[in-house]
């Protein structure tokens, strides 16, 4: 029984050291394809508008409320100590540092991440990628380039969004319903927060914006070409990009501290 | 349903476009071929027909370097397939058009753009030029007047007739259709058998076409090829094909349904079979 476990265990840690090497060399791929890429910005800027500008509402909307639970989380906490005027600096460094770029991700996977993994998928299922090849068109340079540096782009501008509608809101709940000194909020935000701070904030989000959109062109790209396949590809994308997420957040954390 | 055939077919070709050679192909455990052979002669309509599985589409994968032989000699103009590189692929591939079994158009373009795609991906022609061409294209497949529809507004037999426009318009030399003749009604069926025949003649393109439908290709193609079994069971015009005394041949081109190729896939005994479910 342990030996069956074990051999398992083997054959489990073999499949992801496999699926890793696919990702990189899919990855690496992707990076030699860039200086081309950039060459056809219209279509970059397309995929932007895909990915990024119809992801605004729901990044807006939940900006808001996390900044908003953040002021009324954060008020609670502070008052006990009797440093309420500090709810500023801590929704500040939080969303920046944090929750801006992980939440940002996590949405972005689940929005942006799904719609690019099906829609690869479906052209696969509907032999529009083959198509594309028998046109002599490498369906890589011009169909998975664009949206993976749309997609990569789209997603530190997101999470600057998401932070600052955050602050928003925690300066709603805090300022305006809990009644913290609107000076004291600003003030000791502007004095606390450190040009590294928000510098950490954009390295994450570029990072989760890369994994992301790799994770979702890579899985689309190469579903099956079944409803099954596209329905697993999806699938795939957002638990792959939550996890990974989460991972490289910590990871970035350690090392950024 | 008539269809001028607009020339002799000849009982040799004069040069093959294409030319396979002792074929061997496996997908997994499969064969799917095994000694293929065949020519596909410049300036012709030339059919590969067989039964469902016998590996029509995966010949055409093989001529346009999509799958590599595991044995064997794929030629294209003279030039082995299998040796050459993903850009000289590409470059044969620049003088083919193929018409996929769903068309498949690009969903997020309009007609115009779906025909107009290879030349922005190719040339860097002038928009008015492009315009052109592109009209031009359109109106031979008579949906000039349907350019700004996207694909999804698009009936089968129009979506196929956009995907002929497409596979035109780089003015390829050989052109094939993967069983362009499915899910059509017989208005569009016509008019699809029609446009093939007079492309090739017009153009004075080299056909492929892969079909099971005996009676459209009949009409249509100038030699037809049947695959059988991981090989060609016979090669010859369509109406010596129709009157042909193999078991194989007969069985394809009549419809029938046993024979060389059994109704029944392969099973244990019926009565035993039973009993064990019991």
């Amino acid at each position: 029984m342990f030996a069956g476990l074990l051999r398992e265990l083997l054959q489990s840690l073999r499949a992801a050291l496999e699926a890793l090497g696919a990702y990189s060399l899919f990855g690496a791929r992707l990076f030699m394809e860039l200086p081309r890429a950039l060459l056809r910005f219209d279509l970059i800027v397309k995929q932007m508008h895909n990915a990024g500008a119809l992801s605004l509402v729901i990044i807006m909307l939940s900006g808001l409320f996390v900044g908003m639970v953040l002021g009324l989380q954060g008020f609670d906490l502070l008052e006990r100590f009797g440093s309420e005027d500090s709810l500023g600096t801590a929704a500040a460094l939080g969303l920046l540092k944090e929750l801006g770029p992980v939440v940002t991700a996590l949405l972005f996977a689940g929005r942006a991440g799904t719609a690019l993994a099906s829609e690869l998928g479906l052209m696969r299922a509907t032999d529009q990628l083959a198509a594309m090849e028998m046109m002599a068109v490498d369906p890589v340079r011009r169909v998975v380039m664009p949206r993976f540096v749309g997609g990569a782009l789209s997603m530190p501008l997101l999470a600057a969004i998401f932070s600052m509608i955050g602050i928003f809101g925690a300066q709603l709940i805090g300022v305006q319903l809990m009644g913290v000194d609107p000076g004291q909020f600003w003030s000791q935000m502007r004095a606390a927060v450190e040009l590294g701070d928000v510098m950490e904030g954009v390295v994450k989000s570029c990072v989760f914006g890369v994994a992301c959109s790799l994770i979702a062109v890579y899985e689309g790209y190469h579903s099956l070409p079944t409803a099954e396949g596209v329905g697993r590809a999806t699938t795939r994308t957002v638990v792959i990009s939550s996890v990974v997420v989460l991972l490289l957040d910590y990871m970035l954390t350690a090392v950024m501290l | 349903m008539s269809v001028d055939q607009g020339r002799d077919v000849p009982g040799t070709a004069p040069d093959a476009v294409v030319r396979v050679r002792d074929v061997d192909f496996t997908i997994g455990r499969r064969a799917i071929f095994n000694g293929l052979s065949l020519d596909i002669p410049r300036g012709l309509i030339t059919a590969v027909m067989g039964p469902s599985g016998t590996g029509k589409t995966t010949l055409l994968r093989l001529i346009t370097g999509q799958l590599l032989a595991d044995r064997g000699l794929v030629e294209v103009e003279g030039r082995d397939v299998a040796g050459l590189r993903r850009p000289e692929i590409y470059r044969m591939r620049r003088r083919m058009g193929m018409l996929f079994q769903n068309g498949a158009l690009l969903t997020d373009l309009d007609v115009y753009e779906n025909v107009a795609f290879p030349l922005r991906e190719h040339t860097r022609l002038p928009e008015r030029l492009l315009r052109h061409v592109v009209l031009t294209k359109l109106q031979a497949v008579g949906l000039r007047g349907a350019f700004r529809l996207m694909p999804a507004e698009l009936s089968g037999g129009m979506g196929r007739r956009v995907a002929i426009a497409r596979a035109i318009v780089m003015d390829p030399e050989l052109l094939i259709y993967d069983e362009p003749f499915v899910g059509l009604d017989p208005i569009s069926l016509g008019v699809v058998l029609r446009l093939i025949r007079r492309l090739n003649d017009t153009l004075g393109l080299t056909s492929i076409v892969v079909s099971h439908d005996v009676r459209e290709i009949a009409l249509v193609a100038d030699q037809c090829h049947l695959l059988s079994g991981g090989r060609v069971v016979t090669s010859g015009p369509p109406a010596d094909l129709a009157g042909s005394e193999s078991d194989e041949v007969r069985q394809f081109m009549h419809g029938l349904p046993d024979g060389p190729v059994p109704f029944h896939y392969p099973a244990p005994d019926y009565a035993v079979q039973l009993r064990q479910v019991q």
